[in-house]
């Protein structure tokens, strides 16, 4: 693995990142950014199974026969889910009671499968690894931030609009213009360096 | 009487007040992937009703027949997610037979409804509230049928929305997204609606 691949890779989860640029994984991240307790913690627990799924998956990449490797990269997930399930509710039962349904429902966020189809299934264990701790970096950061900025907005004005499911859409939406404007004009100056020092 | 107020409290909450991609923010990729063209949106919608419907009703035979007299509900998720492949599959096989313009429009949105959180969502849901086998069948279907709702409007929205001149930051996702925060509010006004 090159350097110029490695920073490619390891970049990953801010140039692509999955809530920005991909757009997925929407529902927990809409549905669990209400406070920023739980969107940390979700997207931990997110970021975990999509580690381990990369690893696994990678390992059998050449066992698993191309036919039926999305029934199998599904099963592993969620085998994954049901361990990290079964651990929140054992041990952390008070994060079980806010966060405990959508658990579950990690089993079936696109940015695990998404990667799994994308990078895991094609590419050796070391640099699905580094894949999915950046991808998983990148929804945890994303997640956190939204979580933040509607528990703030949530002190200044009062329950009921950006704790609810509305004030969630809403936010996202405006953050993710945000996100593209800031892009969008990064990549214009480094086209016009770019530019510039091809003339000199 | 009390059992069929029941009933219809549970298809009015699906459809309107508890909808599940605007108050609980489920099923968001299909919602804002194939909410572009009315017509791939009836269908997507009606396609995701089957799925809910019937996946609902088999992991509620399997929980409550199987995995709960071994005492092996914990393998739940992997049961679930299993009955909902196999049934996104033989409706893959089905639609490409009887309706292959509707298969081609709905694309690769057609697998993935798969890997769409309103099923899951609406089988662990309904295993959890420990309801009975028809009420199972009824969730199922006015969930469904909510999400078909919520998509065709957005859709409908979306169908003027191009028309118009949007800031470029806003176009695609950001304004569909603040399009739906609205349509979220405004589905809060069903909130009072209550029969029980």
């Amino acid at each position: 693995m090159t350097k110029d691949e490695f920073k490619k890779v390891a970049l990953g989860g801010l140039t692509n990142n999955p809530v920005f640029v991909l757009v997925l994984g929407m529902c927990p991240t809409i549905a669990k950014s209400d406070n920023i307790m739980n969107a940390l913690s979700l997207g931990l627990c997110t970021a975990f199974v999509l580690i381990f799924s990369n690893l696994i998956i990678s390992l059998l990449r050449k066992i698993i026969p191309d036919k039926v490797h999305l029934p199998a990269y599904i099963i592993i997930i969620a085998s994954l889910v049901t361990l990290v399930q079964m651990v929140v509710s054992s041990f952390l039962p008070s994060l079980n009671d806010s966060i405990g349904a959508f658990i579950s429902l990690i089993t079936v966020n696109c940015i695990i499968l998404g990667r799994a189809e994308a990078f895991a299934g094609k590419n050796k264990v070391l640099p699905s690894i580094i894949d999915g701790i950046s991808m998983g970096l990148g929804f945890v950061v994303s997640i956190t931030l939204l979580g933040a900025v509607r528990q703030g907005l949530t002190l200044l004005f009062g329950k009921g609009f950006f704790d609810a499911t509305a004030g969630g859409f809403v936010i996202l939406g405006l953050m993710m213009a945000a996100f593209n404007a800031v892009y969008s004009l990064v990549k214009a100056k480094t086209e016009k360096r770019k530019l510039l020092n091809g003339r000199a | 009487m009390e059992y069929f107020i029941g009933i219809v409290s549970i298809l009015i909450s699906g459809i309107l007040t508890n909808n599940i991609v605007l108050n609980q923010s489920l099923g968001m990729c299909p919602f804002l992937g194939v909410s572009k063209k009315m017509q791939s949106a009836v269908g997507m919608g009606l396609a995701v009703t089957f799925v809910i419907a019937v996946a609902s009703c088999v992991c509620w035979l399997l929980y409550t027949f199987v995995l709960e007299p071994l005492s092996i509900a914990y393998l739940s998720t992997i049961v679930f997610i299993l009955v909902i492949a196999s049934l996104v599959q033989l409706l893959d096989i089905v639609l490409k037979k009887l309706s292959p313009m509707l298969y081609s429009s709905l694309g690769v949105y057609l697998a993935l409804i798969t890997t769409n959180c309103a099923v899951l969502g609406t089988a662990n849901s309904v295993v959890s509230q420990g309801l009975d086998f028809f009420q199972t069948l009824v969730t199922g279907i006015a969930i469904g049928l909510g999400f078909t709702v919520a998509l065709i409007l957005m859709a409908g929205i979306r169908e003027k929305q191009s028309l118009y001149e949007i800031p470029k930051p806003f176009r695609g996702f950001p304004i569909a997204l603040v399009t739906a925060g609205i349509m979220a509010m405004a589905f809060y006004g069903f909130n009072g609606l209550s029969f029980t």
